[in-house]
């Protein structure tokens, strides 16, 4: 039972993980590609932001007798890994409109007979 | 207690990342994915992580949430292809990844376990240390933005430069004069109310985000993000030429460059006044007063630097999309 509930946050995250991973190795459209990349991204984010908890600990943030916290590196990893991960998504999207200007499509499949055809 | 809401929230993460995958309605996936994000910033809330909640609320349930929908409105809203082969080989790959990732996580210490290895190294340092040494009460700001802050400016580098690249790509210049066509919510009244009380309470809320970041929860990323939805949210409601006539892009253009230039000066100053790059510690008559300086001008640099990208990113995408409706009357 110990077992289970101290390594349930990861394999929620693993399962998170990999939803992302078939949303982008198995769907064409392009934009859904993205979102499944986003999940996988969040997981990592997850995983980490777990790992940073400590029983007990309380927010780090320095109070008047409070000793105890959770630790702040990965909570530091993660706030610009988000930041950094909405720019790059919006990069990605904006590849996309372009895409979709050039060949009148986001279906993989679309683009790829395009692509054959000419 | 935490462990019990922390079972709930995952499994609701859970169940939400499967009905992405079960939809075609990519309208409805936006929707689902705002939501995701939504119950991970409850759940870093759960885990202690308040800085990172404050992230993801703002960047993934509000600003990554309207450049999908912009991406919809110039692309499509429904999925259209099935995949052409069977899903078999796909979700093999994915069990075995996924299995062997499983067996890698029998090997690591249980959740919350203080004696874990990521807490025996570096960060007891930063907890017992950064009272003293940086002099603020909030740990995270202490290493964002002075132990690691090498880190920071990179990353502010990376946001700078997806800002460009997005410009490049739908790039808004040339023209915005023929524009106008952007106003469509205004003629509702309920938004226009909300929108109008709304909007300088997100303002202020982000000046405080920034400013007393040193002391709780905050910092630049995130105020940078709360400033730049309340002027999405503006511009969604009153038309983005109207936006554009408060922070014209060759402002905003301006703004992207000098936060990073701020935070790299810093640097710089920390250097001519004898110490190394990002060595806050010789800009002040005393060490804690030098990072204290060095801190708030750098949070300050993040900030200008992500709240114009986040916009300037925005109003690129909103300008495509007139640009497409004009086109296609």
């Amino acid at each position: 039972m110990s077992t289970i509930l101290g390594l349930y946050n990861y394999w929620i995250v693993v399962l998170l993980m990999m939803t992302g991973f078939y949303i982008v190795i198995a769907h064409g459209n392009l934009i859904k590609k993205v979102i499944g990349l986003n999940i996988f991204q969040t997981s990592v984010i997850i995983m980490y932001i777990s790992m940073g908890k400590v029983r007990d600990g309380a927010p780090p943030i320095l109070t008047e007798g409070v000793t105890l916290f959770s630790n702040p590196l990965p909570h530091v990893l993660m706030l610009t890994a988000i930041v950094v991960g909405v720019a790059t998504t919006a990069l990605a999207l904006s590849l996309v409109v372009r895409i979709n200007e050039a060949y009148g499509s986001i279906e993989e499949e679309d683009i790829h007979t395009q692509e054959k055809s000419s | 207690m935490v462990n019990l809401i922390d079972i709930v929230l995952m499994g609701l993460l859970l169940i939400t990342a499967f009905a992405v995958v079960r939809m075609r309605d990519l309208f409805a996936i936006v929707m689902l994915f705002s939501i995701y994000s939504l119950v991970s910033a409850s759940f870093f809330v759960n885990l202690d992580a308040v800085d990172v909640a404050l992230t993801e609320a703002a960047v993934g349930a509000g600003i990554s949430t309207v450049l999908m929908l912009g991406t919809l409105a110039m692309t499509r809203r429904y999925e259209e292809r099935r995949p052409r082969h069977a899903p078999l080989l796909p979700l093999f790959i994915v069990a075995v990844t996924g299995a062997a990732l499983i067996y890698g996580t029998l090997d690591m210490p249980h959740f919350a376990d203080p004696q874990a290895p990521i807490h025996q190294h570096v960060a007891p340092r930063y907890i017992e240390q950064s009272g003293t040494e940086i002099g603020i009460p909030n740990i995270v700001a202490s290493i964002l933005a002075s132990y690691r802050g090498f880190d920071t400016l990179g990353e502010t580098a990376v946001v700078f430069t997806a800002g460009l690249g997005v410009l490049t790509l739908l790039g808004r210049f040339g023209r915005r004069e023929e524009l106008s066509d952007g106003r469509s919510m205004y003629h509702d009244m309920i938004l226009r109310v909300i929108g109008k009380a709304l909007v300088p309470l997100m303002l202020l809320f982000a000046l405080y985000v920034q400013f007393h970041g040193e002391l709780g929860p905050g910092g630049g990323f995130q105020a940078g993000v709360v400033a730049a939805a309340a002027f999405i949210l503006y511009s969604i409601v009153f038309g983005w030429d109207r936006a554009q006539k408060i922070i014209s892009p060759f402002v905003l253009n301006i703004m992207m460059a000098s936060g990073v230039t701020l935070y790299a000066l810093v640097g710089v100053g920390g250097m001519l006044l004898g110490g190394e790059f990002l060595n806050y510690n010789v800009l002040g008559s005393y060490p804690a007063g030098g990072q204290h300086l060095g801190i708030f001008l750098v949070e300050l640099g993040v900030g200008i630097t992500v709240a114009a990208v986040m916009l300037s990113i925005y109003f690129d995408f909103a300008a495509r999309v007139a640009v497409r409706k004009m086109e296609a009357r």
